[in-house]
């Protein structure tokens, strides 16, 4: 077990190489190191000498990736992409081309963050799976067939109207909840509350007419037959059996969509104002800060290469019979 | 209406109260706020003004911060030696550290005083001599915090002691101490400081005596520092290197030392650009672990202004908070005429500041922060253009009001024209639209024409604005109304004021250029011009349709190139741009900071200026640098005259429009005269807490019974299918059992 | 006199086209590609949203047959000289509609602008009014009173015109299928009208009536009312709706077609090889599967920006210019989504290869492209057809999404997500501007909701495993 997760951690080092490479790239053919400077600089009186002064305290005035002029190892190690890249490996951010310090922000940012996306995939669960098992139980009734076509009318409404419309409904005309902002501590759930039911309601479309065929395909199996004619009663058939067995695929599902959960957030964010990460990197984008962006971009593959191994690991939990190799 | 009480009444009231079971788990955690307030239960009724901003300031320290989303907090914080009069127009000075607003006195290149009224070419100094009043302290700050020996506590701390240290307020001990006139001349010497990045810093340098040497001599001095070997380099001690143009006099006075005559210089003088730095501070921030934990003086300023930032989570909230050293200032009883009537001078002699706290929260987008306004939750709000109808409506004299509604929430409106252009401007290099020739200003001027800012102020702007005649805005000296003030060259003078000549005449102008329906008259071929749009966001694809539509007018085709704002600003430096829509900002009340975007030194092509344009004529820069230097008179005013009928006539651009700035306020707030000019404003305004709460709750009334039918929707879709269920159930154990 | 204009996307719609053409004419040999088609044409949901999904296409290609107009011989012109203005056949099919601006919003079939204006009447008096519009209801004189009229007998010209034209559609189905079933016309009629055929027939009938009438409402009320309003600058919404179409399906189907070549090769290339180029391919998707989407798609839009400004002389007009950021989006996000089909085709690849005839072709030596080509690509078909169809969808929302961030399409291009990005500022107007909104969703809504549900029946169709 310890020697399969170790394996699994080397395994992802040539990936966040990677990562970084494809990042550095597209992020320098987009915007010389000039651009940045004079980006930062502000708008009014910027002298070239300024920008030059610029790059060498923020470190861009070395080649991107290959210095010619140094000897030995150092053409390669003398260069913005060597000197940004390792750092991120000890997980040191450095301060972004606006002067914060990155790491610093972030371990500010990341708890609105996980107070918006961990209830939402939580309580996302717990509804989407009743939900599934609602329609499950009631198979082939009109509750299943109601179900199944809001199921896919819900699929079909772009993620930006429920945003849109919740805001407008709750905050706007019925005066529930804030329109937008964030407090931290426990005031914060009445920020958290209408982005989180907006989340939820967002993706019962699909999770719902998923989680519906997974279990459908798990009470046609054998053993629930078994069992039923046995005399178990529908009820804790479904309970027991059929949702412990579905968990599996379920799972797997969690983790694809973990990632889209932080491109979700992005949006719902900055729409409800709230000071996470996904705004943070949305702002990065538009303000192109490059050391923001890299340090989002790696961060967020780490995560998601750590969810792959969690997933796995929670297969051996959920069924013992999947055995690591 | 009385509807007579039915069914559907009682109805109604069921779902409410289905709606409240709901919800009343959730009352109890709320208090009695209302529910949908953004702020904490504990801040009702309470001196707290509240306010937004949209990004993130990127510098609060002095030397460079330059943005106006800066300066609405630096500006509290920091006390240049002069101030604009809160209340008096046109626009002028009073001291506001010093005791008296600074003549300067003249010396020849041999350092010999000159009369006063020596001619401009005999002036080779002018020389700034500034007192500042004694007794005022700074804000309470742990730079200033001394032990009972008289040593700084906090001025040789180790990485150790920094480890429970995440923001300003984890230092237990603060201090104070009196400002001095050496806290000034340190500022200008940190204008040159080589890793700042003054943004006024190449500005200055051509006027403060020695300031660009002295950043040699920085530079050199921090390069050796660097090389001292020691990990965390030393503070650079800028009170060991002198420098000529800036010096202490005695512990109140400090002179300046400018080159030549520049009368401008003091207004500069009330940015904070000039503001004083305590030494103590630059030795606190920069001591190592500081800057990790974002603790610097960009982040936590250091004065001696009526307010201090407490709380600075630029990702969140900034509050000011009252500085309780401040050594308090009356409220102005002096303004212009009509000032008493609209109760600005009600607060006469009282002490400032009146406001305990200032919340600022960031707000990104625009329509959540109009709809806080509307609910109470900001107490001043700016109007965009779209919840324009909602909030104002215009009179059938062209008077602006407020419409019904919002007159019944107590909502004021103020106006005022701010001190800013937005323009089309030709780059005068290209070869179809620029250059002097005859063929492109006839274009410069058809397009002058076609391009109806009327129409763009109406949609885009609801009326904020009036079309611009000329570079100068109404309320900067030179600035001439009426028909003298007029463009000839793309308005008609009709007894009901200017208007813009019709699109034959523009097509007229267009054929006469040799290009007749938009096709050139030798090959046919249509005439495509080029626009340079920077930006992105809803509005942009609408304004990019009507600017096309308005050349459209013309038959020309227009094809915009969009693209971001460093590409953008890189085309400009390059000279390839064919037509731009910019604007400007003045930094000062002085038509000087608006001509010289038309001055030929000043050109962005290979000289990095601010005249985009790219505009040369050697006529108007001989003007400009004669009228630059005068002081305001008959004389001057003749002078830009002149310039500008050079201006109107090459039309370098389409004079654009001013925008009238529309602030919207509550009730509840008071001494909300817009001053565009002065950026210490908030002293002045006052709040009425206890009437804000009582709206608030009025406003504010949660409406649950929709959540009821929600959840009776629910019931009543899943009740059926149970019945069938237990139907269903039943029909099975009686077969198990027959 | 017109010169065709080929855009980058246009080509490419048209290849699909072919390609789309091709599989069809090769599917109708084999009995066991056949099959499933049958299948799917048997559900009447199906049915329907395929006769909606083939509408929004025909809009779409329509829209893809760009040209520039000639402009009139001047005096001493050698050469003929073309507009800059690439239009398409549709937008000479929809006339007058596209250039029927109007100053500002104006709501649905209103007669007058959303906003007031200061108006100085004959005497010299200034007000403020709510003056009439130059197009929509222009050719009324007293809009008050006659305008529910003109509407309701405009509309009931398009439901007669309609019903003709379904009494038609009828009487060509019943000859046709006549023969086809071998009765009466008769006979077929009554079986046609009372829904008794294989092929759900009276549905098919029923949904074409239906579109027709709705393109003949917009066809008989457009030209003098703005169905849909005006958005800001005056333009006629529906037009702007209409125009999105092609936007959006271009997004759905290029991207895949796109991303296919390198998914299927890549998949059955790491399944099929194993070892080494396995390694290399997993760990190709497995990087650009971490970087999150976004950021991806950010990044590579602005890059293609520089590319644009630093070649204009690329682009002759602006038409191109948004038709290859569109072009270049697509790519983006094909290099985005093609990892999940890829890891889809290496594991079934991964089983295939060990079936019996796979192992029997390797040991009789048949080369090892032929093997692929021959033996695994056909077997891999209906996983990359229902991941394709399924795509779709979620790409034509995704564009929204993307326009919303500010790296979606250019801002020009008229495109559901630019309608619902300005939507947001129109939502806070007072009083409302909802059309806008309205028009975006409801087109956006339709197309959506019909790819997904025929994408349900070609999944059970082709999938039965998935069958219930």
């Amino acid at each position: 077990m310890l020697a399969y997760i170790i394996r699994r951690l080397l395994y992802a080092i040539p990936i966040l190489v990677g990562v970084n490479l494809i990042t550095f790239v597209l992020f320098f053919v987009v915007n010389s190191p000039d651009d940045v400077a004079r980006m930062h600089l502000g708008m009014k009186h910027v002298t070239p000498d300024a920008v030059e002064k610029w790059k060498v305290e923020h470190g861009y005035d070395q080649p991107l990736l290959y210095n010619r002029d140094a000897p030995g190892v150092e053409q390669l190690t003398d260069t913005i992409f060597f000197e940004k890249s390792v750092k991120l490996f000890a997980f040191e951010f450095g301060s972004s081309d606006a002067g914060r310090n990155i790491g610093e922000d972030i371990s500010q940012r990341m708890w609105p963050s996980l107070a918006i996306a961990l209830p939402t995939l939580l309580l996302g669960l717990l509804v989407h799976i009743s939900f599934a098992m609602l329609l499950a139980f009631f198979r082939g009734s009109y509750l299943d067939l109601s179900g199944v076509i809001l199921s896919v009318v819900l699929m079909s409404i772009s993620g930006l109207f429920y945003i849109i419309a919740g805001q407008f409904l709750f905050s706007k005309v019925l005066h529930l909840v804030p329109i937008s902002g964030y407090e931290p501590g426990w005031q914060a759930w009445r920020f958290v509350l209408l982005p989180v039911v907006i989340g939820v309601i967002s993706a019962l479309g699909s999770s719902g007419r998923w989680y519906r065929t997974i279990f459908l395909e798990e009470i046609g199996r054998d053993y629930v037959r078994t069992a039923r004619a046995k005399g178990l009663p529908e009820l804790k058939l479904l309970f027991t059996h059929v949702l412990k067995n579905a968990m599996v695929p379920i799972l797997t599902g969690i983790v694809v969509v973990l990632p889209l959960l932080f491109m979700g957030s992005l949006i719902m964010e900055s729409f409800f104002g709230i000071p996470g990460l996904g705004s943070y990197t949305i702002e990065a984008i538009q303000k192109q800060d490059f050391a923001i962006v890299r340090a989002m971009v790696f961060l967020g593959s780490v995560l998601y290469i750590l969810g792959l191994l969690l997933t796995d690991l929670s297969y051996t939990l959920v069924d013992p019979r999947i055995r690591l190799s | 209406m009385h509807v007579p009480n039915t069914g559907f009444d009682r109805l109604g009231g069921f779902l409410r109260g289905l709606g409240w079971i709901l919800v009343s788990i959730t009352v109890t955690a709320c208090g009695d706020q209302p529910w949908n307030s953004p702020y904490p239960p504990d801040q009702a009724d309470r001196n707290i003004l509240y306010s937004s901003f949209s990004a993130r300031p990127k510098h609060l320290d002095p030397a460079q911060s330059y943005s106006a989303n800066e300066i609405v907090f630096t500006g509290q914080i920091y006390e240049p030696p002069l101030q604009y009069a809160f209340l008096k127009r046109p626009y002028q000075l009073e001291p506001l550290t010093a005791t008296q607003i600074p003549e300067p006195y003249y010396l020849d290149s041999n350092r010999q005083r000159l009369p006063d009224d020596a001619p401009t070419d005999a002036i080779a100094f002018s020389v700034y001599d500034i007192e500042i009043r004694p007794g005022i302290r700074y804000q309470p700050h742990p730079a200033f915090a001394k032990d009972d020996q008289g040593a700084f506590i906090y001025h040789h701390l180790k990485a150790t002691d920094l480890q429970d240290v995440s923001s300003l307020a984890d230092f237990p001990r603060t201090g104070t101490r009196e400002l001095v006139a050496a806290d000034y001349v340190y500022e200008i010497k940190r204008l040159a400081h080589p890793h700042l990045h003054s943004p006024i810093f190449g500005l200055m340098a051509d006027y403060i005596v020695g300031l660009k040497d002295y950043a040699v001599t920085l530079s050199k001095a921090a390069e050796k520092l660097a090389k001292s070997g020691e990990s965390s380099p030393p503070v650079l001690k800028l009170d060991d290197f002198p420098l000529e143009g800036a010096s202490v006099l005695d512990r109140y006075h400090y002179r300046v030392l400018v080159r030549g005559k520049y009368p401008q210089f003091r207004y500069w003088l009330a940015m904070p650009f000039f503001a004083p730095v305590p030494w103590e501070a630059d030795v606190f921030y920069q001591q190592p672990g500081m800057k990790e934990r974002n603790i610097t003086l960009d982040w936590y300023p250091v004065g001696t202004g009526p307010y201090m930032l407490t709380v600075n989570d630029p990702n969140r909230q900034m509050v000011l908070e009252r500085n309780p050293n401040f050594r308090g200032e009356a409220y102005p009883d002096q303004g212009e005429p009509g000032d008493a009537a609209a109760g600005f001078l009600k607060d006469a002699g009282r002490q400032m500041p009146f406001i305990d706290k200032v919340v600022y929260s960031l707000e990104k987008e625009a329509i959540p922060t109009w709809n806080k306004f509307l609910q109470g939750y900001y107490d001043v709000s700016g109007v965009s253009s779209d919840s324009f109808d909602q909030a104002i409506q215009i009179g059938s004299g062209g008077d602006i009001s407020l419409t019904p509604g919002m007159q019944a929430k107590g909502i004021h409106l103020s106006t005022a024209i701010s001190s800013s252009e937005y323009y089309m401007g030709f780059n005068m290099l290209d070869p179809v639209v620029g250059g002097q020739s005859e063929r492109a200003r006839l274009l410069r001027h058809a397009i002058s024409i076609a391009m109806d800012y009327e129409e763009y102020i109406s949609i885009f702007a609801n009326g904020r604005g009036i079309p611009a005649q000329s570079p100068l805005p109404p309320g900067i000296f030179g600035y001439r109304a009426g028909k003298a003030g007029m463009n000839p060259y793309v308005y008609d003078w009709t007894p009901r004021g200017p208007k813009r000549k019709s699109v034959e005449e523009a097509r007229r102008l267009l054929a006469k250029a040799g290009y007749p329906g938009g096709r050139d008259v030798k090959t046919g071929k249509p005439l495509t011009l080029y626009l340079d749009a920077t930006g992105n966001g809803p509005d942009v694809s609408a304004l990019q349709n009507w600017i096309r539509k308005q050349f459209g007018k013309l038959d020309i085709q227009l094809q915009i190139r969009s693209t971001d704002y460093n590409r953008f600003q890189d085309k400009m430096l390059k000279g390839t741009e064919q037509i731009f829509q910019w604007g400007w900002n003045a930094d000062y009340p002085d038509p000087e900071n608006f001509l010289f975007l038309l001055y030929s030194k000043n050109a962005k092509f290979k000289k990095n200026g601010e005249n985009a344009a790219n505009y040369s004529n050697p006529e108007y820069d001989r003007l400009f640098e004669q009228m630059k230097n005068m002081a305001n008179g008959p004389q001057r005013q003749a002078i830009i005259d002149r310039m500008i009928d050079i201006l109107r006539r090459d039309a370098p651009w389409a004079f654009g429009y001013h925008p009238k700035q529309f602030v919207l306020y509550h009730d509840w707030y008071f001494n909300a005269k817009p001053n565009l000019m002065a950026n210490n404003v908030l002293k002045y305004k006052r709040i009425d807490p206890q009437l804000r709460e009582q709206k608030r709750h009025e406003w504010n009334k949660p409406i649950v019974w929709p959540l009821g039918l929600i959840a009776l929707l629910v019931v009543l879709m899943v009740i059926p299918a149970v019945v069938g269920y237990r139907r269903h159930e039943n029909r099975r154990t009686l077969a198990e059992q027959r | 006199m017109i010169k065709p204009v080929l855009l980058w996307t246009d080509a490419l719609v048209f290849l699909l086209v072919f390609i789309v053409v091709a599989f069809g004419f090769y599917a109708r040999r084999y009995e066991h590609l056949r099959a499933p088609w049958r299948e799917v044409v048997r559900g009447r949901i199906a049915v329907a949203s395929l006769v909606v999904l083939t509408f929004y296409t025909v809009t779409g290609l329509l829209d893809s047959l760009h040209y520039r107009k000639a402009l009139p011989m001047q005096d001493g012109q050698v050469e003929v000289q073309y507009a800059g203005d690439v239009v398409s056949v549709l937008d000479g099919l929809l006339g007058g509609i596209a250039t029927q601006a109007e100053k500002t919003y104006s709501a649905p079939f209103a007669t007058t602008l959303f906003t007031r204006e200061t108006v100085v009447d004959e005497n010299g008096v200034q007000q403020r009014i709510f003056p009439r519009l130059k197009y929509g209801g222009a050719h009324l004189k007293d809009p008050l009173r006659e305008r529910a009229a003109d509407i309701a007998g405009r509309s009931l010209m398009a439901f007669v015109q309609a019903l003709l034209f379904m009494l038609a559609l009828f009487v060509l189905l019943a000859l046709l299928l006549g023969r086809h079933w071998n009765s009466t016309v008769l006979t077929t009629a009554k079986r046609l009208w009372h829904g008794e055929s294989g092929v759900p027939w009276r549905t098919f009938m029923i949904t074409v009536s239906l579109l027709v009438f709705l393109v003949l409402l917009i066809a008989n009320l457009a030209p003098v009312w703005h169905v849909f309003g005006t958005d800001k600058v005056g333009k006629d919404v529906l037009y702007e709706t209409i125009k999105s179409i092609r936007t959006g399906l271009v997004i759905g189907t290029l991207t895949t077609l796109i991303m296919l070549p390198f998914a299927v090769l890549l998949g059955m290339m790491a399944g099929y090889f194993r070892g080494w180029v396995d390694d290399v391919i997993q760990y190709l998707y497995t990087t650009l599967n971490s970087i999150p989407g976004v950021l991806l798609i950010a990044a590579s839009v602005l890059m293609m920006q520089v590319y644009m400004d630093t070649h204009p002389e690329l682009f002759e007009t602006m038409a191109e210019r948004a038709d290859l950021r569109l072009l270049f989006l697509c790519l983006i996000l094909g290099i985005t989504s093609w990892t999940g089909l890829c890891r889809l085709l290496r594991g079934e690849t991964l089983k295939l290869r060990e079936l019996d005839y796979v192992q029997a072709a390797n040991a009789f030596g048949v080369s090892r492209s032929v093997i692929m080509v021959r033996h695994l690509l056909p077997n891999l078909m209906h996983i990359v057809l229902i991941s394709v169809v399924i795509d779709f969808s979620g790409l034509v929302l995704a564009e929204a999404v993307l326009s919303y961030v500010g790296v979606g399409v250019d801002p020009t291009t008229l495109s559901w997500g630019n309608m619902i990005n300005s939507a947001r500022l129109e939502m806070a107007r007072e009083p409302m501007v909802w059309w806008s909104l309205l028009a975006a969703f409801s087109f956006m809504f339709t197309l959506v909701l019909a790819a997904n549900l025929f994408s349900d029946a070609v999944r059970d169709a082709f999938d039965p495993r998935m069958r219930r």
